[in-house]
């Protein structure tokens, strides 16, 4: 729920807001909203090198740094490419439905006074630049041990001019399209998780399989480091959803509670399929299941009761689960499901805001059909231009500068052929 | 001198150097390896990826002693190396030529 949302959801909140009376009534920015949105940017920005260890640990040693850097370079360009312009993009004036203007390139125009709802308008900047790099960041996991570093960097800084900056607007910045007919995404569903999963599957339809795979066995180097990565995310999370209040009110402890519960429920969900499928449950399976959740619960985190973030947190531990089985079956090399988990996750999780929503939002449960409507149609909106806008920008680059390492390279690592590193050694 | 290899189920490794030591044997090497034999391997999931794990963790213990003390050094690791299921291992003995020490230039079994 961003400040400039209009839609009819937002209504009641405020109102209550007003008539309650906010703690804060002063004329300059709100320091309990502005100090939690810092906090939240921070924790939101951990996620990144929480998503690097994730990742890390699922790959061969000789492409440990390779996959770490493959996050840890989304900080470097995605930062600097959002204060230049994807901010003004997403969140520019003289909006259009499709695109942000030009008015904020470099941040201009806002000094520590402007104010953006309760907050300085830079702490909202700021904000939304973390999700900015970690959107792309998470893309890397369908890429890791083939990507060329160089060609994954250029790649992720025209994905956010192209797919990221372009969605942020339409759903998130004002006169957006999706917003406007009211698509509800508190956090991110479709602009983070739907973008990066779909994009992840047009991006390998083009880059290919690794060298041997499926024949060759593929096997987590360290899961260690994965689960405490599993780990930040979770802790990074709360300020992702929560953060996205956008204020320290009661929506924010809302998403907070919703967010905990979904992740719990979603490791539950998954570890039970995988008890059941294979007998036993699997320490993997624990940290995939509880992203799975957090990714689900992300678009209707401040939208959906605890209660029913069970729900949504469960059935994305099952879903996610058989979606990342079923990539055996179609034979492609989502080498780290970013698919299977954030696309097919975050498809749930905007369908079951349209299902479970009942705080400030209907949904199917309090017979809203239209709004379930509108979700669907967000949904299959973000997935369709960043399927094809990335295919599109994918095979331009493989075409020109080429996307993948020799087949040298690859065997060898990219620990060392890439980066000229190694990340052990005795 | 006889050397005597050994490879032997990880977990049972404390228990076979307190047997060589009781049987008077004073140095030993161990070594992590892997391999596999009758025992078979495993299978492993990973995110409902099967993979069949043919190689098995195994501890491999190298003794060199002389001559009269191989038949005890052979029955001490036997006796506390068996569990009684598959997988207990083999002892491999072998015949030694020479052996120094390092330090002092010893040589033969006054090296060991």
């Amino acid at each position: 729920m961003r400040f400039a949302c209009p839609f009819r959801a937002a209504a009641p909140a405020l109102a209550l807001l007003l008539v309650v009376g906010p703690a804060w009534a002063g004329t300059g920015p709100n320091p309990g909203d502005t100090a939690w949105l810092l906090a939240s940017s921070a924790l939101v920005l951990l996620m990144v090198p929480g998503l690097a260890l994730f990742y890390g640990g699922m790959v061969r040693a000789k492409n440990i740094l390779s996959t770490l850097m493959l996050s840890f370079i989304a900080m470097g360009v995605i930062a600097v490419q959002w204060v230049v312009a994807g901010y003004s993009l997403s969140f520019g004036g003289s909006p259009g439905p499709w695109i942000g203007g030009l008015d904020r390139l470099f941040l201009s125009g806002l000094t520590p006074e402007t104010l953006s709802g309760t907050v300085p308008t830079l702490a909202f900047a700021v904000f939304q630049g973390m999700f900015a790099i970690i959107t792309p960041a998470l893309i890397s996991g369908a890429l890791v041990e083939r990507v060329k570093f160089g060609a994954y960097t250029l790649f992720i800084v025209l994905w956010a001019f192209l797919v990221y900056d372009p969605l942020a607007h339409w759903v998130w910045g004002e006169g957006g399209w999706l917003l406007r007919m009211g698509a509800l995404d508190f956090a991110g569903g479709t602009v983070v998780h739907v973008s990066s999963g779909v994009s992840a599957l047009a991006a390998i339809l083009v880059l290919g399989k690794r060298r041997g795979y499926p024949t060759e066995r593929f096997i987590p180097h360290n899961l260690t480091m994965t689960l405490l990565g599993a780990g930040l995310l979770w802790f990074g999370w709360f300020g992702f959803n929560a953060g996205s209040a956008l204020a320290a009110n009661g929506t924010a402890v809302l998403a907070f509670v919703s967010t905990n519960t979904a992740a719990a429920a979603g490791m539950l969900g998954w570890l039970a399929a995988e008890k059941v499928r294979f007998g036993r449950p699997s320490a993997l399976g624990a940290a995939s299941g509880l992203v799975a959740g957090l990714v689900a619960i992300t678009p209707g985190a401040g939208f959906i009761t605890p209660g029913w973030a069970i729900v949504v947190g469960g059935l994305a531990g099952l879903i996610c689960f058989r979606a990342v089985c079923l990539k055996e079956r179609l034979g492609y090399d989502d080498a780290l499901d970013v698919f299977g988990v954030h696309g097919v996750g975050g498809a749930w999780g905007a369908l079951a805001t349209g299902i479970f929503a009942t705080v400030g939002a209907g949904s199917l449960i309090t017979g809203d059909l239209r709004q379930f409507g509108v979700q669907v149609v967000g949904v299959v909106a973000a997935a369709v231009y960043a399927f094809v806008v990335t295919w599109v920008l994918c095979r331009v680059l493989d075409a020109t500068i080429g996307l993948r390492v020799s087949p040298e390279d690859e065997l060898v690592g990219l620990d060392q052929t890439a980066h000229g590193e190694v990340g052990y050694s005795l | 001198m006889k050397k005597i290899e050994a490879i032997i189920k990880p977990f049972r490794l404390d228990d076979v150097k307190d047997a060589l030591k009781e049987a008077g044997i004073q140095g030993m090497t161990a070594i992590e390896v892997k391999g596999f034999g009758r025992q078979k391997g495993h299978t492993e999931h990973y995110r409902g990826a099967e993979y069949t794990v043919d190689f098995i963790p195994k501890v491999k213990i190298e003794v060199v002693v002389p001559d009269e003390l191989a038949p005890a050094a052979v029955e001490a690791i036997e006796r506390s190396a068996r569990t009684g299921k598959i997988g207990d291992g083999k002892i491999f003995v072998l015949a030694v030529e020479e052996a120094v020490r390092i330090r002092t230039g010893e040589r033969g079994e006054e090296a060991l």
